[in-house]
């Protein structure tokens, strides 16, 4: 094993100059990416391709401030109904086509219009927009909206080139071309994503290297085994139970970064027959169910104490976390009295499903080994993640062991789950006083008033408790140590600007 | 021949239709919403009710049966709801691949499975039979995941002979194509020689036990062209028609076995389908491997009458 690490490192040596000329990255993902345009894919993954392959109209900082990517400067309106951005005037696209104001128009236009557009949620408040002059944009808001520079930052603000979107249309993703570091080469469906270097990308200097190959790889053992005998350079998503491995591992290196989602428990309080239970009905319930967990055990069992446990949509990390709610003790005393208060000092049972991946499943079985103790009998029912979220919208269920994947802003983890008829409230859960904090929150441009107005909600949504938060998972690279440059961000991206190799 | 062959493929259109019916009806009775996992996490209900109208989810299973096997007909399976890619394209492009696999899986199980078979018959109570009847259970036993992690973590994190997983097109690079697939093809194959190395294993051991190899053996013939020429032969009837049926087996293990070493081929495509509810791949898919799997029986019965002339009434 030495002899042949020795070997290696001789021949990472001889090969060193070579390899600076011609370096590819290989990258492992967990999944195979849907399809490869921004107004119509739909996953994580999906989003890991496109920071290499399309730039946004802003990125976003490791503590998740907003900067300039294609934008360089962008100015509200005092009504707050104008946003105003001066764009980049040496970006173009891999086709040629120039990124101008009329390229803005023409991306935000399709994201509102094209039939297939995932994206239309996400830009509902621009009501117009206009070409001011080659290199400025006036966007025209319906109202104020504090969430769309940040919607600018994904794939929202991505720019795709308005000559390739015209003559494709719906098949730009068989062949997409944007404007970032990388241009798309080939694709092999569940095999390989091929990117290659766009050498007249606006900051090319800070790219060192000449194609990035993705591989989808979504066995975590595998995975791991791929990079281990060096068939990969990096890899997304290390399973937290390989954490211990790959720390003692001089080959390779791990970074990390609390992600901007969470996981837990959506209870179905008032969305059809399905609510129609003791937990569904009485908060007490629901409470007793929150205190008869120990987040801190889970984090141990079930993660090794790779993630963050929490109670709020966002992780206790973050800027808007509400820090007089902090993540709660276990107190069996307290939900056993919840629970007789509510009548049932007998203990009860309740149904909760849960996707039927070993991890989730773990999590559920851990859940409910704790809760029995207080009194209160889980009947866990795995589903098949498609079964799941059918019945989810449905109402066909009584609570569901669910995540969400994190929004750079706030409003993205929490208005609409929880708001009156909000777009993925599955639990039905609808509260005038909650409604009205986050609208507001939504609208405002000024910080301090948006944090006070969550920090408002959260009081009232930790009573009501219509969601039981859980944890939030921790984004984990593990890489060669032949890597150098490479940023955590808590957006789980890989950004290769300044990574280098060797 | 010919009139035999075309008789046979007439026969098998109406077996086709019961396979594409059966694959329509029963992906439709899976729980799960394909429109909803496209929507991605927010589930926009414009883009919903546009995806739904758009897919003719909402006409009647049977126009949309009609409807599919029409396009079918005319060489269109549809596209991916995942990906946006024609099915045809993808078919086009997974079929080389899990072909490669299940062919190398077959010569491996064939190279090991028959001469062990014929040994252990010819050795019977041997120690020769016992350590190939023991190699046997053994590679029936262990499940192909479990093998293949292990061989992974063998032979490419520790050794580093061979590639962890991936694919490399075989008119690309046919070297480094054969040694990415020698894994997977060898942890397929194993499973498969065993069943082929028990079902030889009893037809030698019926035909050695015949007259005309007691006759042959009495003409003074030496004792390998007894075993090959005589024996053998004969034997290879039930052979052939278990190989055939291995042959399903292969395309069903070839699904976890791609998923193990991450080979993009039918197998994985499938189950990626099955998850996001995607279809038109599954139905596109699933008929293509039940046309293949009829051909296989076609050959088959073909070969039946190339080994053995006597068979000519079938």
């Amino acid at each position: 094993m030495t002899l042949k690490r020795h070997f290696g490192f001789a021949l990472a040596f001889a090969l060193s100059t070579t390899a600076l000329q011609a370096a590819d990255l290989r990258i492992g993902l967990q999944e195979d990416p849907d399809v490869l345009d921004p107004d119509q894919s739909r996953t994580f993954v999906g989003r890991i391709v496109y920071a290499s392959l399309c730039d946004k109209l802003v990125d976003i900082t490791p503590d998740l401030e907003i900067i300039p990517q294609l934008a360089t400067g962008w100015q509200w309106s005092d009504d707050g109904l104008e946003l105003t951005m001066t764009l980049r005037e040496d970006a173009s696209f891999h086709d040629g086509t120039p990124f101008d104001a009329a390229a803005v128009v023409a991306n935000i236009e399709r994201s509102k219009n094209l039939p297939e557009s995932r994206r239309k949620s996400e830009v509902k408040s621009i009501t117009g927009v206009e070409a001011v002059d080659d290199h400025t944009v006036k966007f025209t808001l319906g109202a104020p909206d504090a969430t769309l520079i940040a919607q600018f930052a994904d794939r929202s603000g991505m720019m795709l080139s308005p000559t390739a979107t015209a003559a494709a249309g719906t098949d730009f993703g068989l062949n997409p071309i944007c404007s970032g570091p990388f241009k798309f080469d080939e694709r092999v469906q569940q095999d390989r994503i091929v990117l290659s270097k766009f050498d007249d990308y606006w900051n090319a200097d800070a790219i060192s290297f000449d194609t990035v190959t993705f591989l989808p790889i979504p066995d975590t053992t595998v995975r791991l085994a791929n990079l281990r005998s060096g068939d990969l350079d990096m890899l997304e998503r290390l399973a937290a139970t390989d954490v211990a491995s790959v720390s003692g591992d001089d080959a390779l290196q791990m970074e990390q970064a609390v992600s901007l989602g969470y996981q837990g428990i959506t209870v179905n309080v008032a969305n059809g027959a399905g609510a129609d239970n003791p937990l569904g009905q009485d908060a007490r319930i629901r409470k007793a169910l929150s205190l008869a967990i120990d987040r801190n055990i889970i984090n141990q069992v079930v993660f090794e104490g790779a993630f963050a446990p929490g109670n709020q949509s966002f992780p206790p990390t973050s800027p808007w976390y509400n820090t007089d709610l902090p993540v709660p003790e276990r107190d069996v005393d307290a939900a056993k009295a919840l629970l007789a208060e509510a009548g049932y000092p007998d203990g009860i049972d309740i149904e909760i499903q849960v996707a039927n991946n070993p991890v989730q499943m773990q999590l559920m079985q851990v859940v409910q080994a704790m809760a029995s103790e207080a009194g209160i009998n889980i009947e866990l029912v795995a589903k098949e993640f498609a079964t799941l979220l059918r019945d989810q919208s449905a109402g066909d269920y009584t609570a569901s062991q669910i995540g969400w994947s994190g929004r750079v802003d706030p409003d993205g983890n929490i208005h609409q789950f929880v708001t009156s008829g909000g777009g993925i409230n599955d639990g039905g859960y609808s509260n005038p006083q909650v409604d009205a904090l986050l609208d507001s929150a939504r609208t405002s441009t000024d910080l301090a008033t948006r944090k006070a107005n969550y920090d408002a909600a959260r009081v009232i949504l930790q009573e009501d408790l219509p969601l039981i938060y859980l944890y939030h998972v921790t984004w984990i690279w593990a890489l060669d140590t032949d890597l150098s440059g490479f940023t955590a961000y808590p957006d789980g991206m890989i950004r290769l600007e300044g990574v280098t190799k060797g | 021949m010919l009139a035999f062959l075309g008789r046979r493929c007439l026969i098998a259109i109406p077996t086709i239709i019961l396979i594409s019916i059966f694959v329509f009806g029963m992906q439709k009775l899976l729980p799960g919403d394909p429109v909803l996992a496209m929507a991605g996490e927010e589930r926009d209900p414009e883009v919903i009710a546009y995806l739904r109208e758009k897919y003719r989810l909402n006409d009647p299973i049977v126009v949309q049966y009609l409807h599919w096997i029409g396009n079918a007909l005319r060489g269109d399976l549809g596209i991916s709801l995942r990906t946006n890619q024609p099915v045809t394209e993808l078919i086009g492009e997974k079929l080389p691949v899990t072909l490669q696999l299940a062919v190398m899986a077959l010569i491996i199980a064939m190279v090991i499975g028959i001469p062990a078979g014929v040994l252990s018959a010819y050795r019977k109570g041997t120690w020769v039979d016992w350590v190939a009847n023991t190699i046997a259970l053994s590679g029936l036993s262990v499940p192909n995941f479990w093998l293949g992690i292990m061989m992974i973590l063998l032979v490419s994190v520790k050794l580093g002979w061979l590639p962890a997983s991936g694919y490399q097109p075989l008119s690309e690079d046919p070297l480094q194509s054969i040694k990415t697939m020698l894994m997977p093809a060898f942890v397929l194959g194993t499973a498969i020689a065993a069943t082929l190395m028990r079902h030889t294993r009893s037809a030698m051991l019926g035909v050695l036990k015949s007259d005309y190899v007691r006759t042959a053996r009495a003409k003074g013939l030496a004792e390998g062209v007894v075993l090959v020429k005589h024996a053998l032969r004969n034997a290879l009837v039930p052979i052939v028609t278990v190989t055939t049926l291995l042959f399903g087996e292969l395309l069903a293990g070839a699904v976890l076995t791609e998923q193990i070493f991450t080979i993009p081929g039918f197998g994985k495509l499938v189950v990626d389908a099955v998850f996001n509810r995607d279809y038109a791949v599954v139905q596109g898919i699933v008929l293509c491997t039940g046309i293949a799997f009829i051909a296989m029986n076609i050959l088959a019965d073909a070969a039946y009458r190339v080994l053995n002339p006597r068979m000519t009434d079938l």
